[in-house]
This record gives C-alpha cells, structure tokens and sequence, in this order.
C-alpha cells in the first residue's frame, strides 16, 4: 500500500471507520460493514440485559474487524475511566474512542473532562484516540496529552450536518502530528469526500449509515467517497480563482 | 448476602466469587467485565475473588454503539 493509514504503530486497511449504533438489526449492520469495506468498528459497553440477544462481537468477530470501544454517554472523566478498562478487560484491547460527553442534549464533548481522562488514560497504558470539538487549541492539548490520533466532530452526533467549520478541522491537520479522523456529523458521501479533501486521515461515522434507508448502499458510497477524498487530497487540487481562466488556448483564434 | 448489582439490589450465597455471579448472569464469554466498588476485576481473579456484603458491582458487555 503506498498510502498506508497508521494508528499507533497499526495499519488500517481501511480510513473508513464504522459505528455500530443505529443499526436496526445485526443483519442490517453485517451487510452494512462487508460494503463498507472497513476493517474497525466501535462498540459501546453497557450494563449488561439478561434479555440480550445475539452479540454484535459474534457479527464484527466472524469478518475479522478489528473493535473499538468507545466510552459513550460518559460525562465525567471517572466514568470513562472505569467504563475504558471495563472495555480493556471485555475485549483484550487497550484501544479506546474516549468520549466524554458535556450533555444529553448536545453530546458536545466537554474539553475539560475529556483532557483529564485523556491523561489518565494515556498513564494507564491506553491507545487513546479522543472524539473531540472542532477546536485547534483542544486538539492540540490531546496530543500533548498523548493521544494516538484526534478525532473532531464534523457536527454534533447524529445531526447529519456535515461541516460546519471546515476552516477549524483544516487547522487541526496542519498542526496535528497524529492522525486526524472525522468522527460525529457526516450526513451523505460529499460530507466523507469532503472530511478527506481538508486533509483528515479518517473517517469514523455511523448514523448516517445505520439509519438511511439502505444502509449497506450508503456504506458502499461512504467507502468511495472517502477513496475519492483522500485521491483528491492527495493529487493537490487547483486554487480557487475569482475570474475564469481558459483551458483552450488563447491564442490561434479564428477571426470573421 | 445482600449486594448491588447494575443498580439493582441482588441476593447472593455467602462467599460467592465473581466467577459465580458472571456464571449466574451469563456473561462468561468475551464481552463481559465486571467492577467491583469501582474497580475492575480481571478475568484471571474471578474465581478467587469473592464478593462482600454490600458491594456496588458494575456487570458490562459490548454493545452496539457510535
């Protein structure tokens, strides 16, 4: 691979990164991630239901996909803590998405809480890879704080906004010196595309395909637009210009 | 022995392990984890350790999620 996507000392053969939530049932989300193409996905950890049926380890266990867990609906440090090394003991891994959310509302990250258990984290032996806001400044505090990439939010979770502050997500890939994953807001592929084209390393999204109308469809256009995204980045498009500017030669016209 | 288990109180056999209360719940397999008073108990110390009186034991698994 000459463009190969690291995390951490780990190759990833996929920069899209699938979600599990949302998804109506583990069929659904089988379909969803083989078309996606990707090679990790999130889980959350949860009280555990005696009326659990099925395990969405078995679906994402049975194609080799590497899990994620996430520390979700946490909104104070200690809880992601304790929720991370529930998860590290659950799923042999000492990789975490840390969320640490401000509200129920929002699910805005809330920067303090999240630096402090960034830090706890990273003592404790944690790949740490934080869902972070849009703000240059906090991304650069996790990755003092020893983060293995930063993940902003495109818009908050859920909301299917896209980008809302392109300008902030291309200052955190300027300064960043981990990788950058889009994670939270991505609506349809031209968001993805987008997300790559800024110059972020990833994506990481899961409603909008969990909860289209054809999730496997939209995974399979996901896929693409972040192969396009990162070709695009990579290939360095043209300035943006005021005036047109011809690509037919200027000179040799006919004259009447 | 009466003790706390996801939020909800729970009736245990005196000297019960943690191995007996993740058999009892079903959460043997890969998946599952425990905290006992906020602390996590590895896997390899379920057998040995028994749960007291009283205590707060946080029982998780994976789910699906963002």
């Amino acid at each position: 691979m000459d463009d190969p996507f690291v995390i951490a000392g780990q190759s990833l053969s996929s920069r899209l990164i699938l979600g599990t939530g949302g998804a109506p049932s583990l069929d659904v989300l089988a379909a969803a991630l083989v078309a996606s193409g990707t090679d990790m996905c999130t889980v959350a950890m949860r009280r555990l239901e005696p009326t659990t049926r099925g395990s969405v380890l078995d679906v994402l266990d049975r194609r080799g996909v590497r899990v994620l867990p996430n520390t979700a609906g946490c909104h104070t440090a200690r809880e992601a803590v304790l929720t991370a090394q529930l998860a590290r003991e659950a799923l042999e891994t000492s990789w975490v998405k840390l969320e640490v959310i401000a509200d129920d509302d929002t699910l805005l990250p809330d920067g303090a809480e999240l630096v402090e258990a960034a830090l706890a984290l990273v003592a404790d032996g944690f790949t740490v890879l934080p869902y972070t806001n849009d703000d240059p400044v906090l991304a650069r505090r996790l990755q003092q704080a020893g983060c293995a990439a930063v993940m902003p939010l495109g818009s908050p979770i859920g909301t299917g906004l896209g980008i809302c502050n392109p300008h902030n997500i291309e200052m955190i890939v300027a300064e960043a010196t981990v990788p950058v994953i889009l994670d939270a807001g991505i609506g349809t592929a031209s968001d993805a595309a987008l997300a790559m084209e800024l110059g972020c390393d990833g994506v990481l999204l899961a409603s909008a395909v969990t909860r289209s109308q054809d999730p496997a469809l939209m995974a399979e256009a996901m896929a693409a637009a972040v192969v396009a995204g990162r070709a695009a980045r990579r290939a360095g498009r043209i300035p943006q210009r005021w005036h047109a500017r011809a690509s037919s030669p200027l000179g040799g016209l006919v004259e009447s | 022995m009466e003790l706390t288990v996801n939020g909800a109180p729970r009736h245990l056999a005196d000297s019960s392990t943690v191995a007996d209360l993740m058999t009892s719940a079903g959460a043997t397999g890969r998946g599952s984890a425990v905290a006992v008073d906020g602390v996590v108990v590895p896997r390899s110390e379920w057998q040995i350790r028994r749960l007291e009186p009283g205590a707060r034991v946080e029982l998780v698994h994976a789910v699906q999620g963002g």
